[in-house]
């Protein structure tokens, strides 16, 4: 203690507010989400011209417009993500197969739009609890997505128990290859991971591009487009059409598990867990902060990789430019909210994958735009970074004051 | 006459700990209140209450004889109590004006911070009270005693007249403790009354007034300074008899375990820290290393444990050369080390006790096997420790950052000594103990000693060096001295030498 407080550990901004972050108890996180949500609903009023319209007529009559709007957003997102109650009702006293599989589409949807949120998350969360940022998720998922599209797609004739593992490898490997770049580079020069992964990014973005207008583009398409994967790397569907579940949500559970179990329950977790929350006790310790950071980033990659391979062998079966529409950043605000807990990352991305796909329903059907959803996510995120706010808001007390030990005695990860 | 603060039948519970029993304080203006106990006896937490930062479960606080309820750190200055942390908690990169005027703004119209205005009070309150501060420096670059007049200053800023310091000596060198206890005085002449916590025994009898002595969290007693000793205090502190001198064999030195030879080093400015040492440490010998803070003894126990390595010189520890090895491969050499940042380097402090107790052992076994980490075994090494070692927490899972300064370094010598070692190196292993710990661990390095261990000791106490040492080397400017024999060299004579004045016949 020959230092102050402050100085002891050459933390930057970042891990700093990651610090904060985690000192957020659930109660914040609940009362954030649901905050966000009606902000979210009072924003599709207030924007909706119709209100006005009515309030120009009658106060009460624009209240009413106004709660309408309010109503219909809701259930149109309830309905676009879950389903509708009476389909799924009658569907089920039918007993008719189909018309079963068609009522419960949405809500299987919507799991399949959380899948890849899931895999990202976790690339991101698993740095976090090593004190990385990547925020190159983005750019792991493109390049992810070529490699596994490589392998779908050059090789024939395997069966799929051998060709959907080697596609998914593919992905993971070169995404992991991705992410350990600036980690190298960071263990090797100090340069800040955060710079070395955007700009790993925009590489990422011309590479798929070009690779997508050159070698891996499909000669009898007018557009920039791979050839399709081979039927036997398509991840397996349980369905039949229109509903297009498919195993990646296994394997992206899965995943979360292995994560949970490296980082709680394995020598090499601790030591990467030490690394993160502080890297001079770690280095006292011995251990290896080098190959701590040049390992996580590969992992983290890896799993960003297997997000741009999971939407390729499950979805798309093939690759298009642009295809990933923002996964790997939304898998930062995701992995925050989850509190870079493997569980929480899994729950945080459902809580996205049925506001994705509910958003889409209700743009049909409400006519609400869907990027309500985009500013819906925003406020819950800012509601979650800016604590102060919601404990103001709900005279929560500062959680060091009312329950010191409960929270963090508990041994991590249990 | 009036107390100035009476606090009266504050409980304070925390899961599973009773840190506050019904304790009664008063304090008198002008009066200099020191609060002595052991680790964990509550006194920090009593503190954190009257300062707003836990809330009492009972009792009341009466500030000039008003009752008042503090809730927040806002209205305990606004009753005029402030306090310095046992940990500062100032911000390096802003200047001492900044650092004080954080929370309570001086404004020019238009909302811009008005620097100068609050500068030149920060002058003023200096000068008042001697503390020679100047407002224009960056915190990063002031050592630590000033950093703390920082903190005291900070309070007169904002008119503060019952001030609370928690361990305010335990980073300070000897000289800077004269200075703060002569600020001390200076504050107190001019109407100020503190509160001072403290494990040193002869810091209490030669400035307190009054002593008040908790144990358990319950007040044992309240003495005047004119009617007690220091033995009579410790011995109500721990509740028994306090060896405060432990009488030891003579050494039975044997091979050389470490070995330095023209060692130079440098700190993390490029300066040279460490130069041209040379030194050895045999088993069964304690080669205490005595000297000022920022000696160069940092970087030598960094360059002896791995933790950065010298640019010339060579360090040999059994026959093997580890100049340029890494931490892990000296420690499993062997070597354990104290640190002396306890909280930098030795912990981390959001982990449990369990964890901190495997830090440089997790992958091993038994605490892992087949890279799973055995819970079970790690939770029984660590309740066995936390009764052997006396660490005083609810329970092993409990996280190292609500542990007590001093518990917290008690969890940190109980993970080095609790394995098979050759040598310990141990950087200021008791600072923040109380009298009964350090009693405890100074037996413990001496047993470790008998047992065959090399000891190498670095202390700025001098009282610490001179009774576990069976030799001693006076560190000053990045060299030593001399080597010289505790038990014909006077405290005078190393006194002499830490401050760089070799004798004549040398
Ligand atoms: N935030 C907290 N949560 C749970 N227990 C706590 C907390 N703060 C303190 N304690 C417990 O309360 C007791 C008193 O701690 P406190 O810090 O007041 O001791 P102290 O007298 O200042 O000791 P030291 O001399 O070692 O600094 C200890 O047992 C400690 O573990
Ligand atoms: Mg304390």
């Amino acid at each position: 203690m020959t230092k102050t407080e402050a100085t002891q550990q050459p933390k930057d901004a970042f891990s700093i507010f990651l610090d904060e972050l985690r000192r957020n108890s659930l109660t914040v996180t609940i009362l954030a989400i649901v905050t966000g949500l009606l902000a979210g609903g009072l924003i599709a009023a207030v924007t909706t011209e119709g209100v006005y319209a009515a309030f120009r007529v009658s106060f009460f009559g624009g209240l009413k417009a106004g709660l309408m709007v309010f109503w219909d957003t809701y259930r149109a997102l309830f309905t676009g993500s879950v389903g509708v109650p009476a389909d799924i009702f009658n569907a089920l006293r039918s007993g008719d197969g189909a018309a079963i599989n068609k009522a419960f589409t949405p809500f299987f949807e919507s799991l399949l739009q959380a899948t890849p949120y899931i895999f990202a998350g976790l690339a991101v969360a698993l740095g976090f609890r090593v004190g990385l940022f990547n925020i190159g998720a983005e750019g792991q998922i493109f390049v992810g997505a070529l490699g596994t599209v490589w392998v779908a797609t050059s090789l024939k004739g395997l069966p799929t128990i051998i060709h959907v593992p080697l596609a998914l490898l593919g992905g993971a490997i070169t995404g992991g290859i991705w992410g350990m770049i600036p980690g190298w580079l960071k263990a090797k020069t100090g340069a800040h991971e955060v710079i070395n992964t955007i700009m790993m990014n925009y590489i990422a973005f011309r590479l798929s591009e070009y690779l997508l207008n050159g070698i891996l583009r499909d000669p009898h398409k007018s557009t920039p487009i791979s050839a399709p994967i081979e039927k036997s790397a398509w991840l397996p569907r349980f369905f039949d059409d229109p509903n297009r579940f498919h195993a990646g949500f296994f394997i992206a559970l899965l995943m979360a598990f292995l994560v949970y179990w490296l980082l709680f329950k394995t020598s090499w977790g601790f030591e990467l867990r030490t690394v993160g929350l502080n890297p001079n006790a770690a280095r006292y310790a011995g251990m290896n902060i080098v190959r701590s950071t040049v390992i996580t980033m590969f992992l983290s990659g890896a799993l960003a990789g297997m997000a741009g391979a999971n939407e390729v062998l499950g979805v798309n079966h093939n690759l298009a430019v642009a295809f990933s529409s923002g996964y790997g950043f939304d898998s930062i605000a995701l992995a925050l909210l989850g509190n870079s807990h493997p569980l929480g990352v899994v729950l945080a991305a459902l809580l996205f994958g049925f506001l994705r796909n509910g958003a889409i329903q209700m743009q049909l059907t409400a006519g609400i735009p869907i990027d309500i959803i985009s500013v819906l996510q925003a406020l819950i995120l800012a509601f979650i970074a800016a604590p102060a706010i919601i404990r103001t808001m709900y005279h929560l007390k500062e959680p060091k004051v009312t329950e010191p030990t409960l929270v963090a005695a508990k041994p991590e990860g249990k | 006459m009036e107390p100035v603060l009476d606090l009266r039948g504050i409980t304070k519970r925390f899961p599973g700990v009773l840190a506050n029993d019904h304790i009664s304080i008063d304090l008198m203006q002008g009066e200099i209140h020191a609060l002595l106990g052991e680790n964990g006896a509550g006194k920090t937490t009593l503190m954190n209450i009257l300062y707003g930062l836990y809330k009492p479960d009972e009792g009341d606080i009466f500030v000039k004889g008003q009752k008042l309820t503090i809730d927040t750190p806002n209205d305990a200055i606004k009753a005029g109590v402030g306090m310095v942390h046992q940990h500062f908690m100032l911000i390096p990169v802003f200047t001492v004006t900044e650092n004080i005027m954080l929370g309570d703004e001086y404004l020019k119209p238009g909302g811009f911070l008005d620097r100068k205005k609050a500068a030149a009070r920060i002058r003023e309150i200096s000068q008042q009270y001697n503390l020679q501060v100047e407002p224009d420096a960056y915190v990063k670059d002031l050592p630590v005693g000033i950093q703390q007049r920082v903190e005291i200053i900070k309070l007169l800023f904002r008119n503060a007249d019952i001030l609370i310091l928690d361990e305010p000596t335990a980073v300070l060198t000897p000289q800077e403790v004269d200075e703060l206890f002569n600020i001390m005085k200076k504050l107190v002449e001019q109407g100020k009354s503190i509160i001072l916590i403290t494990h040193k025994l002869r810091e209490v009898m030669e400035f307190a007034d009054r002593t008040t002595v908790i144990r358990g969290g319950k007040v044992i007693g309240t003495a005047k300074q004119s009617e007690t000793n220091q033995f009579e205090l410790a011995a109500m502190m721990v509740g028994r008899q306090i060896e405060l001198n432990i009488d030891k064999k003579t050494a039975e030195t044997k091979d050389v375990v470490l070995d330095v030879k023209n060692l130079k080093v440098l700190d993390t400015h490029h300066q040279v820290a460490v130069a041209n040492v040379s030194f050895e440490v045999r088993a069964g010998e304690v080669l205490g290393i005595a000297g000022v803070q920022g000696n160069g003894q940092t970087e030598l126990v960094r360059a002896l444990t791995g933790l950065t390595h010298p640019v010339e010189g060579k360090i040999h520890l059994l026959e093997r050369d580890i100049t340029h090895a890494p931490v892990k491969q000296i420690t499993e050499l062997g070597t354990a080390h104290i640190p002396e940042d306890r909280q930098k380097d030795g912990l981390v402090m959001t982990y449990s006790i369990e964890d901190n107790l495997i830090l440089n052992t997790w992958y091993k076994a038994p605490f892992t096997r087949n890279v799973i980490l055995q819970r079970k075994v790690i939770l029984d090494n660590a309740q066995q420790l936390v009764s052997n070692f006396d660490i005083r927490t609810p329970s092993a899972l409990t996280a190292t950052s609500h542990l007590s300064g001093g518990n917290q370094q008690k969890v940190i010598v109980a993970r080095e000594f609790s394995r098979p070692i050759k040598l310990l190196v141990a950087s200021q292993p008791t600072r923040g103990l109380d009298v009964g710990s350090i009693e405890y661990i100074h037996r413990r390095i001496i047993e470790k000693r008998d047992d065959g261990c090399a000891v190498l000791l670095v202390s700025t106490e001098l009282d610490e060096i001179m009774q576990l040492s069976d030799r001693v080397a006076v560190m000053y400017r990045g060299q030593i001295l001399a080597i010289v024999d505790p038990k014909t060299t006077s405290r005078e004579e190393i006194g002499l030498l830490m401050a760089g004045v070799v004798p004549e016949a040398h």
